[in-house]
């Protein structure tokens, strides 16, 4: 597969920011406006009356992180630290935590919540192992799409932890972080081979070009991790979040490889996950041991919070999965703007 | 003998399940004579065997159920 002509190879950056994605409700639409300067905020009745998990609030918050990363495009940088907006930030935020602690831990020790993630199921159900035994290839363009929203600042929204971090956590994090940020050599940045896999299945590798077609399911995970990174108060729910997420990789990782391999997608696809087989066997292990350990050792109270951070990770994650096999499997496609031009002409 | 601070001696740390972590890079010798090499700041070396990254742990180790 060759990459789609007048696309980048390489990871591409606007200078001036993501461009704004289209509103999802009154909410997002307010939020956007007022960081436009062409309206109000949103009013606090309208933020509360907006569905936690729905697209609304979940876009809004992605936008209002999103000031945190790179910015958005026309919107003033110091807008980052808006009080107003940062008022309204605080409500949706609210919102969303509230009903995942409603939803979760289910677990009642952090040994009983990474015990069970590590044990592989003999029939799974999840989406890797869909495409590792059906998947097709507009399958692998559309995890890849929704992907985007991550793996194009994989480890980003962790690397605000390392501060909170003392000790033997924090050395073993600024390790594993230093992993996924290629080891001092930018072609092996994960989020660079993760564009180098988007170009070799055709997509555009622009920071921000398919938040419009990305599920409030796959918006949820990406803002669990931006929540957590952002609040200290928080620091124990991302090291048990970016536990869940490094066991969970490598076996998700080698059932991802062989769907690149059986769908063709290309030999940078198949380098993404195969690297990644490799990369979270081993960090697992330094996140379970020396970070998780390092941290309790040091503030064992924050025991409930490294499950929240394993448990809401799961919970978030299986809602993307169940939203995307359901439109797979009703043959329907799983992105919010299936008519993207750039992906709509490579089906 | 040990000469100097960076001849201190290379911890390995061994679990009685799962990989046995090495301080990268490392490089490993296979029976058939070939070498392969990994320059991680911590490498997981295989013990079980199952890995399809032999030498290389690919969590084959884990528990099935």
């Amino acid at each position: 597969m060759t990459a789609v002509p007048g696309y980048p190879a390489g990871m591409s950056y606007d200078h001036e920011g993501p461009l704004f994605p289209s509103p999802r409700g009154p909410v997002s639409a307010g939020v956007q406006g007022y960081l436009l300067d062409t309206g109000p905020l949103p009013r606090p009745e309208t933020v509360a009356a907006a569905d936690p998990y729905g697209d609304d609030l979940q876009l809004t918050l992605y936008l209002c992180y999103e000031l945190h990363y790179r910015g958005l495009a026309g919107v003033p940088p110091e807008r980052e630290w808006d009080t107003d907006l940062l008022r309204t930030r605080a409500a949706l935020e609210h919102r969303f935590l509230t009903t995942l602690r409603a939803d979760t831990p289910v677990h009642d020790t952090v040994e009983d919540a990474l015990g069970d993630l590590l044990v592989e199921p003999v029939e799974g159900s999840g989406v890797s192992h869909f495409l590792r035994e059906e998947g097709e290839l507009w399958q692998v363009r559309e995890y890849a799409t929704h992907r985007s929203l991550y793996h194009l600042k994989e480890a980003d929204p962790h690397a605000w932890v390392l501060p909170r971090l003392t000790g033997r956590a924090k050395a073993a994090m600024a390790a594993v972080e230093f992993d996924e940020f290629g080891g001092g050599r930018a072609d092996r940045l994960h989020a660079q081979l993760f564009a180098n896999l988007m170009t070799d299945l055709g997509l555009d590798t622009t920071y921000g070009r398919y938040v419009d077609a990305a599920s409030a399911e796959m918006l949820a995970t990406v803002n669990l991790m931006s929540l957590f990174g952002l609040h200290r108060a928080l620091r124990g729910a991302l090291v048990g979040h970016f536990a869940a997420v490094e066991i969970t990789s490598s076996p998700g990782s080698r059932r991802l490889a062989d769907a690149m391999r059986r769908t063709g997608a290309g030999p940078a696809a198949e380098h993404f996950y195969d690297e990644h087989v490799e990369a979270d066997a081993v960090h697992e292990q330094v996140v379970r041991h020396e970070v998780i350990g390092g941290l309790l050792e040091e503030q064992p109270h924050l025991a409930p919070d490294v499950v929240f951070g394993i448990d809401a990770t799961g919970h978030v994650e299986d809602r993307f999965a169940a939203r995307l096999l359901e439109d797979w499997r009703a043959g329907r496609s799983s992105l919010r703007s299936p008519d993207l031009s750039e992906i709509s002409h490579i089906y | 003998m040990p000469n100097s601070p960076s001849d201190s001696a290379r911890r390995l740390t061994v679990q009685r399940r799962g990989p046995l972590l090495v301080e990268g890079p490392v490089e490993v010798e296979l029976e058939d004579g070939s070498t392969v090499r990994s320059d991680r700041f911590r490498v997981a070396v295989c013990t079980c065997r199952r890995s399809r990254r032999f030498p290389w742990c690919d969590t084959s180790h884990r528990d099935r159920a």
